[in-house]
């Protein structure tokens, strides 16, 4: 168990060391939700308020999912992943270092981006809710990133294949347009995804009177989180049969 | 109690669907023994190793690390064993230090401890003024070395090494296999893989040869060399007749020399102690020698002789990698 938690720790600090410079990291983790933040302002910036929310989580989304990409890929490429699986921690203690790395990686992100609109505009975040919401979509993503990261080799596949659900996350989670306005049955499909909780609990986070009760969006999220990590394990303990 | 062999291999099989990759191999390797694998590629070597260091699960039998079953102790047993696998691949962008360093702590190594075996494993390596360089920018000798003291950071009780000089030249291989050599010499137990019967011959004190998955000998190094030395000869050619040489010829030599054709011989045994008796039972018979012929099989060929295996096995080794 300690040495689980000393494992953990070693892979985190070696991939912020490591990778999350990389360009991929950078371009579709940093540079991609900046834009959208900046392409959204400059079309509508009188209510561009609103859509703070949505951008945060956005934002949660992209950088985790990107850094999965950059820490697992590059490591199943170059097999150096099998140092880690060859050093005398557990399997899930890896996994655990690949998701929370990209968490922290997510949590500088997010944070900025919150910051800086906090800053900047007319929002009133209440902090506390705003990292209570955070860390779990955080986790959540970061997981499904790494799911969906083991299922490929190379990291612009990963990138590929995360786009898939980002994009229908960022349509029909409610980034853009409103849930309420849309049709029943796509609503209904978006209480199936986890930006949809996100959106909704930095709703709340940043205007007491939206958005649905914090601690129900959060403990979503941390179901969504383990509903993603045991496949995860299982697919990575799979690939080193 | 009698202390437990350091690494027992059981019946192991390893099948990928319809292919055995290894094919039930048995074979002890006693504390302080220098093992090695020899085989071509595809033989299945590598599936051993990763078997043994716990990172694939054997479809059948058992590895045991120093008496412990690797399948339900594989944190333990990965504690005292260091593995170099087949590619050094150590973290790019970090340096030759930080690399240790990592490793170190990954397994760990108490901060001081780390930091003094690093500096100390530079040095073993001759990597002293690259030890700021990152990983990448290292020459692939150097980038060899410094996998092989990675895998050194936890002083382990077990040291595996995948093939630890393919692919690099002469001098870089030759000091390599002097460090190895310093380590089994310090009472390190050894398991190494490698397709060069030079290199299993100076570095291990027995080798198992294996080809298709399946362990066709274990012998010690100097015996294989025996075998080997026996499937030489020498084949030559003189002005003439060269049956009236047979008989003078299998006096001296102790062997009936085999026709060729009409005017050309062959002996088997080495050039060294054939030519002699060549020259003057050609001297003797008054004619003289056209040419000769050194027959010397590659390591690899006499082994495809002595364990009676197909060349077809060695042909695919050579359409290889
Ligand atoms: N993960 C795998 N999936 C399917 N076949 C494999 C896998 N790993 C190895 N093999 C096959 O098993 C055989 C033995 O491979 P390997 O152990 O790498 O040989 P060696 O190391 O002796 O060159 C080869 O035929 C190889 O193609
Ligand atoms: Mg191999």
């Amino acid at each position: 168990m300690r040495d689980d938690l000393r494992g953990i720790w070693c892979i985190i600090e070696k991939d912020m060391k490591t990778y999350y410079s990389k360009p991929p990291a950078v371009s579709w983790g940093i540079v991609f939700p900046v834009t959208w933040v900046l392409a959204f302002y400059l079309r509508n910036p009188v209510d561009f308020e609103g859509l703070v929310p949505g951008l945060l989580a956005m934002t949660a989304l992209f950088s985790t999912t990107a850094a999965e990409a950059v820490v697992i890929n590059f490591e199943l490429r170059l097999g150096s992943l099998e140092r880690l699986l060859l050093a005398p921690i557990s399997m899930m203690a890896i996994l655990l270092g690949k998701i929370l790395g990209g968490t922290v990686f997510g949590l500088f992100m997010s944070s900025a981006v919150a910051v800086i609109c906090a800053l900047f505009l007319n929002i009133h975040m209440d902090w506390a809710s705003f990292f209570s919401i955070l860390l779990p979509a955080l986790l959540a993503f970061s997981a499904m990133g790494s799911l969906l990261c083991l299922m490929v080799r190379e990291v612009f596949e990963a990138q590929t294949l995360l786009n898939l659900p980002r994009f229908v996350m960022v349509f029909l989670s409610g980034v853009i347009y409103p849930l309420e306005a849309m049709p029943r049955a796509l609503q209904f499909v978006a209480h199936l995804l986890p930006l949809t909780y996100a959106v909704k609990g930095f709703r709340g986070a940043s205007d007491p009177n939206q958005g649905a009760p914090i601690a129900l969006q959060a403990m979503v999220l941390m179901a969504f989180f383990l509903l993603f990590l045991f496949p995860a394990a299982k697919l990575l303990s799979k690939k080193f049969e | 109690m009698a202390t437990p062999t350091a690494i027992k291999a059981s019946g192991l099989v390893k099948r990928y669907g319809d292919l055995v990759a290894v094919d039930s191999i048995s074979f002890d390797v006693e504390k302080g023994e220098s093992f090695g694998f020899l085989g071509p590629n595809g033989a299945g070597k590598t599936t051993t190793i990763r078997m043994l260091t716990g990172l694939s699960k054997p479809t059948a039998g058992k590895a045991e690390l120093l008496g412990l079953d690797v399948g339900s102790n594989a944190t333990r047993t990965k504690g005292f064993t260091g593995v170099v696998p087949e590619v050094s691949n150590l973290y790019d962008e970090l340096t030759a230090l930080e690399n240790l360093l990592f490793m170190g702590k990954l397994y760990g190594v108490a901060s001081t401890e780390r930091h003094r075996r690093a500096e100390a494993l530079l040095e073993l390596f001759r990597l002293q003024e690259k030890r700021d360089r990152p990983f990448r920018t290292l020459s692939r000798g150097m980038k060899r070395a410094l996998t092989i003291a990675a895998a050194l950071i936890h002083n382990p009780k077990i040291l595996f090494l995948d093939e630890p000089t393919v692919g690099l030249d002469v001098m870089a291989a030759r000091s390599l296999r002097k460090v190895i050599k310093e380590l089994h010499d310090q009472g390190m137990t050894i398991f190494l893989t490698t397709h060069y019967l030079e290199e299993a011959d100076i570095l291990c004190d027995h080798i198992a040869i294996i080809v298709k998955g399946r362990i066709v000998a274990i012998e010690r190094p100097e015996k294989l060399k025996e075998m080997a030395i026996k499937e030489q000869a020498v084949e030559f050619t003189v002005s003439g007749d060269a049956s009236t040489l047979v008989e003078p010829l299998a006096a001296l030599t102790g062997f009936k020399p085999i026709i060729v054709n009409s005017s050309t011989l062959r002996c088997s045994g080495t050039t060294n102690r054939l030519l002699p008796h060549i020259c003057r039972a050609v001297q003797d018979a008054g004619a003289e020698i056209v040419s000769v012929n050194t027959i010397r099989p590659t390591l690899e060929e006499a082994f495809v002789r002595i364990t009676g295996l197909s060349p077809t096995v060695m042909a695919t080794e050579k359409g290889g990698k």
